[in-house]
């Protein structure tokens, strides 16, 4: 298998989540977009990791994981956040959300 | 070989079309349905990088508590279920020009970076020494000896999340 | 003890964890635990003072090792050569072994380290390093804090979070106590962010009123800005120093010149960054005085006569850093004894301008910090270390006496609800006046001895001009305390409440600290010298820093002003001879008032301009720039043009002036809008940006490298 194959499927999925997050406007799929990055960057992880031999299979490994516990950590914090957005504006509407304009 | 290519064309072509799914249904329910559909081809897809462990922990964390997590995020904060408009906001084409944009840059780098470079083949290598090098117990060692102080600091995080989230969601 | 001096620390660190299970139930409320725990510290601090007297002396250090190194230095204050060689007889004398020339032996430090963690091949420990330093500074802190415990069972009682107080007392006790043990400037940094945490937590102790949580807010935030500074600067220490946290080999490789000039510099301006922030230095000062929003108890632990010395202790501990960094050993300026003049200076004056007493001391602390910052800055290391030492006494003293007051009259107000106290509080008073004028610096007491040698230390170190703001902060002190004494003890009582004698706990500490703010001076008397003595260490004497003992001289001077100053104050306060009402009168004195009492607009700078800076986006900017400056200009150059193109050529003149004016408005409006639109507060939007300019740069970086 060439390595580029793993690579080149993760920049895609990465795009696409990029796209995701970009034009979303419900909280709860951006946050989903975020995964498929997320995922992204875990399987290029990985990929490159089985390109360095053992040590670095298990590196790689071992960062995906961290990865994937972050992502956990992400989804729990976001996933609060749009529940307390939600509540307050009975909407998870982004583009409502835009106190910060100057 | 040829079987490996083209379960992995099989797996490729699911992950994409379903990500392509996520990021454009009008279903937020089908939505987290197609994620699912992504997550577990991109655990399969680390069976055939030969991170058995890591493909458990992607089916068990992955879509038995993060897509979960997010169907009760969907229940919480849409009473109405059903396909429904607007769930795209109006700079859908900067996205998807900004979207189209990054793959060209990113594809374009790693075809220069990597061009044919092929994975290290495991057939025909001894099993069980495999199995020492990069098996469960491998990255069990790595992570608790030579990344032990980041997996404490990744233990702490998760800890902090835990907090923020309750604080965050709890009713005054 | 001082191979165990880790227990200390842990004491306290049990004795928090341990008021905050089961403080609630027990008779005392926890204080007991707190109180058990310190009095234990204590007694261990003392012990290790003892143990430390009596070590042989047996480390010989190469006398100036830097000077070797650096032959040119060596040259540059040679002048100061002879005079040396005077000062190690008189050591060797002290203790009484050598005397073979240019060695002298000292007490070795006595260091303990565990491997903390390993990243790589980086091994990283914790430990502690005891030496005269660390056992001075322990038995201060302990002495300190068991008497505030003592006084609090009592000022605090009935206090709705009395348990918790105490629990961050013996918390914020821990901080102190483990950096000052500390081998590592990373387990220093733990303590040190572990008293930023508790002056937090006790500042806001009373947080129900806003301005008391702001207060602590403001504390915090100020100390972080420091802090940042601290952290660049540890770790480009690490990186320096061969990457190492440890403090011994840290200085060591700064005095042989192993760490590079410029890293050098960078680290020392980092770490007194730091220093500036927690030891209230100019221009980070501000937060001190806020601070007196905790209970007093705290201000007199965390803001007289602990915390705020930390900054003073790092110097001191990291003192081959900054000698090597500023160069201190051959006079001239560096930044140490400038922030530290500056400070004495300004903040001297400010006491004079508040009618809160504990602000009085607040301000007073903060130019007392700055005395101690300037003797580090000025070479006379073993003075600041020793101003720290009687400061301690005396500052601990006043706040509590502050306390006692304010315990009988319910204000900290000295203008509204004080005055002639001494009938009332006779013990208060006497104790008060007592750290008033050990403060001021008459002889004998203790502030004398330690300001003296800070002023022979500049004059001798090459430093004149740091000499001379000695002396004027000296009559500055010596003029504020007259002040604060008359409002509050003497003239007629103007409060509402019924003054009392405050009961026992409350006096029993103060008159604890008077003995000590007498006595402790005398430590480095001529003559006696023990203190020199017990902290001499081997930076010290690495870095060829020398020790001036007492001094007729300035120490006459000295003198003649504090008793000018007081009288000065005495006329104007207590004989009223002095013209009064003339800052109604006199437009510069009412403007210097002003001034003061804005506290320099220091305040206003940081919370007006840059706050209010930050917060306005950019857009407001250039649309206030577009508003006011452009169309300003433009709509001038336009009137001035269209009037005198009047006469003739109306039709084409006011076509092309109108034409270009209405242009740059249009355009610099436009430009403003156009600013503006970018700024529509959607984060979505700002992220296309981010991932759009992210993916150019990235191009970029493809095609042209």
């Amino acid at each position: 298998m060439l390595v580029n194959q793993f690579l080149v499927l993760g920049a895609v999925l990465f795009s696409i989540g990029v796209y995701g997050v970009l034009a979303r406007r419900n909280g709860v799929l951006v946050l989903m977009s975020i995964e498929l990055i997320l995922n992204a960057v875990n399987i290029n992880l990985v990929a490159l990791g089985a390109l360095q031999g053992a040590s670095g299979a298990v590196t790689g490994q071992v960062f995906a994981l961290f990865v994937i516990t972050i992502a956990a950590a992400e989804v729990g914090v976001g996933l609060a956040i749009v529940l307390l957005i939600y509540r307050n504006r009975a909407s998870v509407d982004l583009d409502e959300v835009d106190l910060m304009k100057g | 070989m040829a079987a490996q290519n083209l379960v992995f064309a099989v797996l490729a072509v699911v992950a994409v079309l379903a990500a392509l799914r996520v990021v454009t249904t009008r279903n937020v329910v089908h939505a987290a349905l197609y994620l699912v559909a992504v997550l577990g081809s991109v655990g399969a897809l680390y069976v055939l990088l030969a991170a058995e462990f890591l493909a458990a922990v992607q089916v068990l964390i992955y879509i038995g508590a993060i897509v979960v997590l997010f169907l009760f995020g969907i229940m919480l904060t849409r009473p109405t279920l059903g396909r429904e408009s607007g769930l795209d906001n109006d700079q859908r084409w900067l996205a998807g020009i900004t979207g189209l944009f990054l793959f060209g840059v990113l594809s374009y780098v790693l075809v220069e970076a990597f061009g044919d470079e092929r994975l290290p083949r495991l057939e025909g290598l001894d099993r069980e020494a495999l199995t020492a090098e990069r098996g469960t117990g491998a990255v069990g060692d790595a992570i608790f000896s030579t990344y032990l102080v980041p997996f404490e600091v990744v233990s702490v995080l998760l800890l902090a999340a835990l907090v923020g989230a309750i604080v965050l969601a709890r009713r005054e | 003890m001082l191979e165990n001096a880790w227990v200390i620390p842990t004491l306290t660190f049990v004795s928090f964890w341990l008021i905050l299970f089961f403080g609630k139930r027990l008779p005392g409320h926890g204080a007991e635990i707190g109180i058990g725990a310190l009095g234990l510290a204590f007694v261990l601090s003392c012990v290790a003072v003892v143990q430390w007297v009596d070590r042989p002396a047996t480390e010989v250090v190469p006398h100036g090792t830097s000077e070797e190194v650096h032959g040119e230095e060596e040259e540059e204050h040679g002048a100061a050569g002879g005079q040396r060689g005077e000062d190690r007889q008189v050591v060797a004398t002290a203790v009484e072994t050598g005397g073979h020339g240019e060695e002298t032996p000292i007490r070795s430090a006595v260091e303990r380290n565990v491997t903390w963690f390993t990243i790589g091949d980086v091994e990283v420990t914790a430990g502690t390093a005891v030496d005269g330093l660390t056992v001075v500074m322990l038995f201060t802190v302990t002495l300190i804090s068991l008497l505030v415990h003592v006084f609090s069972t009592n000022y605090m009682h009935g206090d709705v979070r009395f348990t918790y107080f105490f629990a961050a007392l013996s918390l914020f006790t821990t901080g102190m106590l483990l950096l000052v043990v500390s081998s590592s400037t990373l387990q220093a940094l733990f303590g040190w962010e572990l008293m930023g945490l508790c002056s937090f937590m006790l500042i806001g102790h009373w947080w129900e009123k806003a301005e008391n949580s702001n207060a602590a807010m403001k504390a915090f935030l100020t100390t972080r800005t420091g802090d940042v500074g601290l952290l660049v600067g540890i770790v480009t220490l690490f990186f320096a120093a061969g990457q190492t946290f440890d403090i011994a080999l840290i200085n060591e490789r700064a005095l042989t010149g192993a760490i590079g000039h410029t890293a050098l510099v960078v680290g020392a301006v980092g770490l007194f960054i730091g220093v500036i922030g927690k030891s209230a230095q100019f221009p980070l000062h501000t937060w001190l005085p806020d601070a007196m929003a905790g209970p007093t108890p705290v201000s007199a632990l965390i803001h007289a006569a602990t915390m705020v010395v930390a900054g003073v202790y790092l110097v001191a501990r990291l003192y081959g850093v900054f000698w090597e960094a500023f160069d201190i050993g051959a006079g001239g300026v560096n930044p140490i004894a400038v922030v530290g003049g500056i400070t004495v200076l300004i903040a001297a004056a400010l006491a004079f301008v508040q009618d809160d007493i504990k602000k009085v001391l607040a301000y007073s602390t903060v130019s007392q910090l700055g005395y101690m910052v300037m003797a580090l800055g000025v070479g006379a290391w073993t003075a600041g270390i020793f101003h720290l030492f009687t400061h301690a006494f005396f500052k601990g003293l006043l706040f509590l006496g502050a306390g006692s007051v304010s315990h009988a009259v319910h204000s900290f107000d000295m203008k509204a609800d004080m005055g002639g106290l001494r009938k009332y509080m006779p013990t208060t008073f006497v104790t008060f006046l007592i750290g008033s004028v050990a403060l001021a610096g008459l002889f004998p007491l203790a502030g004398f001895w330690s300001k003296d040698e800070i002023l022979v230390g500049a004059a001798e170190n090459g430093y004149p001009v740091f000499e001379l703001v000695g002396i004027v902060g000296a009559f500055l002190t010596a003029a504020y305390m007259t002040r604060c004494v008359y409002l509050t003890f003497f003239g007629e009582y103007r409060g509402h409440a019924h003054p009392h004698e405050s009961p026992r706990p409350i006096t029993i500490p103060l008159m604890v600290l008077a003995v000590f703010s007498v006595g402790a001076g005398l430590l480095n008397a001529p003559g006696v010298e023990k203190f020199f003595e017990i902290t001499e260490n081997r930076v010290f004497l690495l870095a060829g820093v020398e020790h001036h003992s007492f001094e007729v001289f300035p120490a006459v001077v000295s003198t003649v002003v504090v008793l000018a100053a007081i009288a000065f104050a005495y006329l104007l306060f207590f004989e009223r001879r002095l013209p009064r009402g003339l800052t109604r009168r006199n437009a510069l004195a009412r403007s210097g008032y002003t001034l003061l009492t804005n506290k320099y607009y220091l305040d206003h700078l940081y919370t007006g301009v840059i706050v209010g800076s930050v917060k306005g986006a950019i857009a407001r900017a250039a649309y206030w720039f577009n508003q006011k400056v452009i169309d300003g200009v433009v709509n001038a150059v336009g009137i001035a043009a269209r009037r005198s193109g009047d006469w003739t050529y109306r039709h084409i003149d006011q076509a092309v002036v109108d034409g270009a004016v209405n242009g740059a408005g249009f355009g610099a409006e436009g430009f403003g809008g156009i600013l503006r639109t970018i700024q529509t507060g959607r984060v979505q939007q700002y992220a296309a940006l981010l991932f759009g300019a992210a993916t150019v740069l990235a191009l970029g970086l493809i095609i042209f490298v």
